[in-house]
């Protein structure tokens, strides 16, 4: 503040001597201490720009919180200016800012899950009591889906996923230090390869293959991607191929959607045949480096896909590339393919505009692949087995096989591996050995929290690309969460609104400033109807990306399929929202 | 020119020029789209988030952002179709419902609500958010009030793509986005240098001028009655802008598209123009008072009338010139001395020195040029034959490599650093060579901090490797240059392996920085003070002009020499003959035939010999030899070397008349003082540092009785008997005109027309040839000469009394010697007090806190100050800006000269420090 010196009037000079100057150059220094941890810490480690986020991740689990002093020091370093630091810091929900004189978060965090499935496995009860039971020096926070919705409710303590939560079951395993991932048990390397694995990812770098045959093989299964876009892969591929070099490849493992899990079991389980699917994408497109971008909910992948993928190089089989694994932080838009680019570039994640499109300007503006997990997967399979095995599976007219995440009120949930075109009653029942005990059917999301809603009397549309867009919904990943007479469908729309309104990044107005209006709105008692619709309609037209392009679909669902919800008030419902 | 691309808009064939987007063609076809996140000023890249711009194209599922979507063939694009329009008031509606009302908004005469109005929207259906934003008033310059901010970004894309400042992001995600600087740091503690593109840039109100807003309200109080276009009044790099006035106030500067700054300005430019009004201004002719010694200098600037008496303009011109006229009948004409200024005008520059040349009959006239260029000048005439830069700064644009020796632009030249800055980010390469660490540093692929004043060290073993490993342009040196031989022969000891202790700089960096400056398809050169204010000045450009012709990194686009000068005027005022050995355009005086013609010119006899440098009159004062001395808005007390050597001269002067803006410490010495016209209250012509010649145009009445500059010297004139008669300075101008063929194609009413023009202009209409020498150099033979320069240690070395290096220089907020910054609110506020920059080690070592007063002593004098704490300053500098009076840093400056260009060495001498009381 203004602070005159009483005997600075008497030297003259022009100034007017009302303020003091500073001690040091404008903005905060760097302290030397600080930087000596922070290069300490970072050791040998490049530092380029785009790992930001993996040196912020060494930060947070060394000090538990991201201390300011730490960042601007870690600024100097990269040689960045401090907000870019900050900005990002500041984007990603795993980061734990902790401003001069801010304690840092307790060493344990307990994130619960408050997506749609958990919450209907009470997820919120889960909220309420933690805190109470763990005590100060535990934290407790909401977080979104972290993929265990089969198994819900779920936490993350530390970096373990602790599944079919309960108090007790979280206070023993915090009291019992049970913070690191638990490793679930795999095919491994030679498993995979004794059953004829990476024999074809040989032969292709061997020149056995042409990249046109595979390129065919894909074409003609009609391989889509299963990330939700449903763009036919062999295309992709194609089109990729066609752009100067060098080229990239980005996997997409940031697997978000609430209800979603499937990218999640097959790494956990079959981790080779994903990784053997990149490969030989990575050499039909030529690109010089592959960067797997994995969701920080996954930790347990991370572990087996950073000694895995160890083993295969060592193994020679990834001569020509160079894999890096990269970790989210905890933001549902890096799902999105142009914003996960931006985010292994160490950057907020912002989904980009298109055209162009990440096939002609991609990660560090070189033409790049992007292919979801379970693509990849699929892709061995698909060239041995040939284009008449995958089409081979299918119901209801449609072919290939699909991963379908199912979570909610069925009496089995899991990763249901089913043809392609099935509907919700076969699945339910063929599947997931039906409804739940004292449930009846309800309704069903057939693609997630963006999929859009439908009741149960439309229970006979094949589950697929295409077939759901006539009725306002999509298949996406195919996360199937099916609801009963127990649930209130208004608080199932608050519920995917708050994740939406959450996780919206904030680039572009609508999506920004109408999630957060919407939320407002129907925290009313009574919904404004006409005026939902009218900013339904816009923020559908408008955004620009497909977070909110599709956040208000649940909502459309709702008022369309489930008026008499508004007729009467809710009863004998249990509250999700 | 490559196809343009036919589409439909609204049903109408039209076609888009290559690149640009549906918006750019609906607006150049007069459609108007709403657009809050997109500016059309240059260096805005559109972004596309705020989608108020939002258009309807035929088969697409969403609709598209205009400003940032270009058409493809046949597409058929609808901008006012009810989806498209109901976007629109949507995104305005959203909008404005967390906005405060128009009528209590902080500007209600935003772009925001311009357009909202224009769209329909004045209120909103939906629940206006939570959060109420908190006001941030503390920064001294920008009102920050995010209660209004609608995320656009501009205001980032302004601080890190434009001004490359990076010091705004946005922080958090989604509806708690946030504006923030550094760590969501208030404004006022945050790393800010206050350039307000932000500001600018911002279509809300969220960013405002603060001395234009309520305190209390935090509404935008004074809107312009008008406006006048003009050039800024700092530094070299010649901004244009447009002042805003009310009630003949400055309320406001705005950044205006010109050729140099493309709308861009810094905190001096945009905040510190208050000085114009500020009390202190000189606004009656004043007399020293009968008996009032000048050896008491101890005066009030705020009350001269304790030394000084008002007088009336009849008074005060008669008895300064009669004072003059009679030195200069009883001594000659040798007697007398006058110092111009770099701040003026082309015209004013060019009657003064035609005063002092034709009035008082001696080739005594300088300014502070020879305080700083003067080196690079000496240097660049001789080898190249041009005192004058080579190319614009600008040029960087497209260069791969560009070198920044002995100069800190981010400070100095703030607006040309942002082009360094850009071209870093498009992929050029940035070497800087400083002693002291500096902004640019986290830029820079390479960051040599070399051993202070080893300068010829250094750049000799760049030069052995250009010659030893070959990478020199043979062709162009057989072409293009002479004694090549010579330069050869004597580099050959200098290897970086010899020069590394020397100079600081490992062998391996010397030889990569010499590879690659030398192997880049365009290099270019950019120096400051560093290089030239040595006593080895000279020598130092003789290396980088060496550097530049033996590589032949010189002529063609993104290369060249460019010393970055300082003044707004340095190269016009130099240009126009204010200089004791040169005429206007160079042409020295003891040049027979040259003298011949300005004799036949001005129509009387002249002066054979050359004059005497600011130095060297102060010296020849106290030898008795000048007597009378006239000075127009220079300050030699605060700027010579060893001031106070100076300042006695300055007492010690029979007669002295000072014309300025304030009573400065050089006019506390002055028998008359003359009260003078500020920057923005006249007319005139000045040229920067890229030889872009300006207009700077009337904009406010001057103060109480002050006057033109010009007028004054033409009352002097005719008072030492010269019979002028000019009515404006555009009758000065066509005289200058006639004798400076570097103006040939240049004219007043062209200036008038198209603000600048870029000398030398080869026809009424060429914008000017910004880059030279592509085809030889204006020298007698038509080559470059390669002038070899050995290792001279600078003058005064640290030893055991004086054990620490005393370097100084300029800040950011203050210009020159202060009269006019630490008048101005804004940077007053910025910068306040003086200070000495040290190693942070150092300052521990001695048992200093940061902010802790020190003393500074050299053989010459004491001053004492606050310590700052920089970890950019080396152990064992201490950096102290000159601009204090209360602490001037040329109390310390040792005034040995550099023997070619008469600069002393301002930048090296030795030095004590230690607490104090």
């Amino acid at each position: 503040m203004d602070t005159a010196i009483p005997d600075k009037a008497r030297a003259i000079h022009p100034g007017s001597g009302r303020r003091n100057t500073r001690g040091q150059p404008k903005g905060r220094q760097v302290d030397p201490a600080a930087l000596a941890e922070v290069r300490d810490l970072l050791g040998t480690r490049p530092r380029q720009p785009d790992l930001l986020i993996e040196h912020l991740h060494l930060l947070q689990d060394t000090y538990h919180g991201l201390h300011a002093r730490h960042l601007a020091a870690l600024a100097h370093e990269m040689r960045m200016a401090l907000v870019e630091v900050y900005e990002v810091a500041s984007f990603y929900a795993h980061f734990d800012i902790v401003m001069d004189g801010e304690e840092a978060p307790p060493p344990v965090t307990v994130r619960v899950c408050d997506s749609l499935s958990c919450c209907m496995a009470g997820g919120e009860e889960l909220l309420n009591a933690l805190p109470g039971t763990l005590g100060p020096n535990v934290r407790v926070v909401r977080a979104p889906c972290m993929g265990a919705c089969h198994n819900a409710p779920a936490v993350a303590i530390g970096h373990a996923l602790h599944e079919n939560a309960t108090p007790e079951s979280v206070t023993a395993a915090v009291a019992a230090g049970d913070t690191h991932p638990h490793i679930p048990k795999y095919m491994g390397f030679g498993e995979y390869r004794a059953g004829g694995g990476y024999t074809l990812l040989s032969e292709c770098l061997a020149h056995r293959y042409e990249v046109e045959d595979i390129l065919q093989r894909l074409e003609s299964a009609n391989l889509r991607g299963l990330g939700g876009a449903g763009f036919p892969t062999g295309r992709k591929w194609r089109y990729v191929r066609h752009e100067p070099g060098p080229r990239l490849m980005a996997v997409n493992a940031d697997e978000g959607e609430p209800g979603t899990f499937k990218d999640r079991h097959h790494l956990e389980t079959d981790p080779h045949r994903f990784l053997e699917g990149m490969l030989i994408g990575a050499w039909a497109i030529e690109a010089t480096d592959v960067y797997i971008y994995l969701r920080d909910e996954y930790p347990q992948i991370r572990e087996i896909l950073l000694k895995e993928i160890a083993v295969v190089e060592s193994a020679g089989l990834a001569r020509h590339t160079r894999i890096h694994l990269r970790r989210g932080a905890g933001a549902y838009i890096c799902g999105e393919e142009s914003a996960m680019l931006e985010s292994i570039e160490g950057k907020r994640g912002l989904p980009r505009h298109k055209p162009p499109f990440p096939s002609v300007v991609g990660l560090f503006g070189r033409p790049t692949l992007i292919n979801n997990v379970e693509t990849l997967f699929w892709v061995r399979d698909i060239v041995e087995k040939g284009a008449a095995w995958w089409g081979s599976f299918g119901r209801n007219g449609r072919t290939g096989l699909r991963s379908y995440s199912v979570s909610g009120r069925v009496k089995e949930p899991g990763v249901k591996l089913a043809p392609a075109g099935i509907t919700i009653r076969e699945l339910i029942e063929e599947h997931c050995g039906g409804m739940a005990e004292g449930h009846s059917f309800k309704a069903y999301l057939p693609g997630g929290a963006s999929g859009g809603i439908l009741p149960a009397g439309m229970d006979d549309i094949p589950l697929d690309f295409g077939t759901l867009e006539p009725h306002g919904c999509f298949i996406g990943s195919a996360a199937v969460v099916v609801l009963s007479d127990k649930d209130d469908m208004r608080a199932v729309v608050r519920n995917l609104l708050a994740f939406f309104e959450d996780e919206s990044c904030g680039q572009c107005t609508p999506c920004r400033v109408g999630t957060e209006k919407a939320m407002a709105l129907v925290n009313r008692p009574e919904w404004d109807q006409p005026l939902l619709l009218e900013l339904a309609k816009v923020m559908g037209s408008a955004s620009i990306c497909g977070l909110g392009q599709a956040a208000m679909n649940p909502l459309k669902s709702v008022l369309k399929h489930f008026q008499d919800e508004f007729a009467s008030p809710p009863a004998n419902r249990e509250d999700v929202g | 020119m490559s196809e343009g691309i036919t589409f439909h808009l609204d049903d109408v064939e039209v076609e888009a020029r290559p690149g640009e987007t549906i918006w750019q063609v609906a607006t150049r076809l007069g459609t108007e789209i709403p657009h809050l996140c997109h500016s059309t000023a240059p260096g805005y890249r559109p972004d596309g988030n705020c989608r108020a711009c939002m258009v309807e194209i035929d088969g697409e599922r969403a609709l598209a952002a205009s400003c940032i979507r270009k058409p493809t063939p046949g597409m058929r694009v609808r901008s006012s179709s009810e989806s498209a329009r109901a976007a629109r008031r949507m995104v305005f509606e959203l909008l404005v419902g967390d906005q405060p009302d128009r009528a209590r908004s902080h500007d209600p005469d935003s772009k925001f609500w311009n357009w909202a109005g224009k769209v329909g929207v004045t209120d909103s259906r939906f629940p206006a958010r939570e959060a109420p934003v908190d006001k941030d008033f503390s920064h001294p310059a920008i009102a920050v009030q995010l209660d209004a901010c609608i995320q656009c970004g501009l205001c980032i894309r302004a601080c890190r793509e434009v001004q490359v400042n990076d010091v705004i992001g946005m922080a958090l995600r989604g509806h708690g986005e946030k504006i923030v600087f550094d760590f969501d740091d208030p404004m006022g503690s945050s790393t800010c240098v206050a350039c307000g593109e932000c500001v600018q840039a911002c279509p809300t109100g969220a960013l405002m001028p603060k001395t234009q807003v309520d305190a209390v309200t935090g509404v935008f109080t004074a809107a312009p009655d008008r406006t006048v276009d003009s050039v800024c009044p700092y530094c070299g790099v010649g901004c244009q802008l447009t002042y805003n006035i009310k009630d003949d106030a400055l309320l406001s500067v705005t950044g205006r598209d010109g050729p140099a700054n493309q709308g861009r300005l810094c905190v001096k430019g945009r905040f510190g123009f208050d000085y114009i009004h500020h009390k202190h201004r000189l606004t009656r002719p004043l007399i020293r008072r009968d008996g009032v010694s000048k050896h008491d200098a101890d005066i009030d600037p705020a009350n001269p009338l304790t030394h000084f008496r008002e007088a009336t303009w009849d008074e005060a011109l008669a008895l300064a010139s009669g004072a003059l006229k009679g030195i200069r009948d009883a001594h000659g004409g040798r007697a007398l001395a006058g110092f111009g200024s770099a701040k003026g005008s082309n015209e004013e520059a060019y009657l003064f020195q035609k005063l002092v040349r034709t009035g008082f009959g001696s080739n005594n006239v300088d300014h502070c040029t020879r305080l700083c260029h003067a080196s690079s000048v000496a240097a660049l005439i001789e080898g190249i034959g041009s005192g004058a830069v080579t190319a614009p700064f600008n040029a960087a644009e497209d260069a791969e490599v560009i070198v920044v020796i002995g100069a800190n632009p981010t400070e100095n030249h703030p607006v040309a650093a942002t082009f360094f800055k850009n071209a870093v980010e498009r992929g050029a390469k940035l070497i800087v060579m400083d002693p002291r660490g500096q902004a640019l540093k986290r830029f820079a692929t390479h960051m040599l901090q070399f051993k202070p004043g080893r300068d010829v060290a250094m750049l000799n073993a760049l030069l052995n490797v250009i010659i030893t490993e070959g990478l020199y342009d043979r062709q162009y040196v057989e072409a293009n240059t002479q004694d090549f031989d010579r330069l050869k022969a004597h580099i050959a000891g200098y290897t970086p392996e010899a020069m590394a202790d020397v100079c600081g700089i490992p062998a391996a960096t010397l030889r990569n920085v010499a590879r690659l400056y030398a192997r880049s398809g365009s290099s270019i050169i950019f120096w400051g003070m560093g290089v030239s204010q040595h006593t080895h000045g000279t020598d130092n450009v003789r290396c980088l002009i060496a550097l530049a012709l033996t590589t032949g990194q010189v002529g063609r686009p993104g290369t060249g020499l460019h010393p970055l000068r300082g003044q707004n005027n340095v190269q016009g005022a130099s240009d126009a003959g204010l200089i004791p050995m040169m005429y206007p355009d160079y042409r020295p005086v003891n040049d027979p035939d040259v003298r011949a013609f300005y004799e036949d010119f001005w129509k009387t006899k002249l002066d054979p010999e050359r004059g005497l440098t600011v130095v060297e009159v102060m010296d020849a004062i106290h030898a008795g030899q000048v007597r009378g001395m006239y000075i127009m808005g220079e300050n030699p007390a605060m700027s010579d070397p060893d001031v106070q050597h100076a300042r006695e001269a300055l007492a010690k002067l029979e007669h002295l008349v000072v014309q300025d803006i304030f009573l400065t410490e050089t006019a506390k010495y002055a028998d008359v003082v003359l009260p003078a016209s500020a920057w923005p209250e006249k007319d005139g012509t000045v040229t920067n540092t890229n030889r872009q010649v300006q207009l700077g145009r009337t904009a406010l009445p001057m103060p109480g009785d002050a006057r033109a500059d010009w007028w004054i010297v033409q009352e002097l004139a005719r008072g030492l008997g010269l019979a002028w008669n000019y009515t404006h300075p555009r009758d000065v101008f066509a005289e200058m005109k006639a004798a400076m063929p570097s103006l040939d194609n240049i004219t007043w009413e062209r200036l008038e027309r198209e603000g600048s023009v870029t000398y030398p202009s080869l026809s009424p209409d060429d914008p000017g040839q910004e880059i030279v020498f592509g085809d030889g150099f204006p020298t007698a033979t038509g080559r470059g000469r390669l002038v070899p320069a050995a290792i001279i240690p600078p003058a005064e070395e640290p030893d055991a009394d004086f054990p620490m290096v005393l370097t100084t220089g300029r800040q950011l907020e203050h210009w020159h010697t202060g009269a006019m910054t630490r008048r101005a609110q804004v940077l007053d506020d910025l910068e306040p007090e003086a200070v000495a920059y040290m190693a942070p080690a150092d300052l521990r070592r001695m048992g200093v806190e940061a902010g802790a007063p020190v003393r500074v002593t050299t053989r010459r004098g004491r001053i004492e100050l606050k310590a700052r704490s920089d970890s950019a300053v080396p152990s064992g500098l201490v950096f102290v800006p000159f601009c204090y009076a209360e602490a001037a840093a040329n109390v310390l400056t040792n005034p040995q000269l550099d023997p070619f260009g008469k600069i002393p060495e301002f930048k090296f001498c030795a030095a004590k420090v230690e607490p104090a009381a």
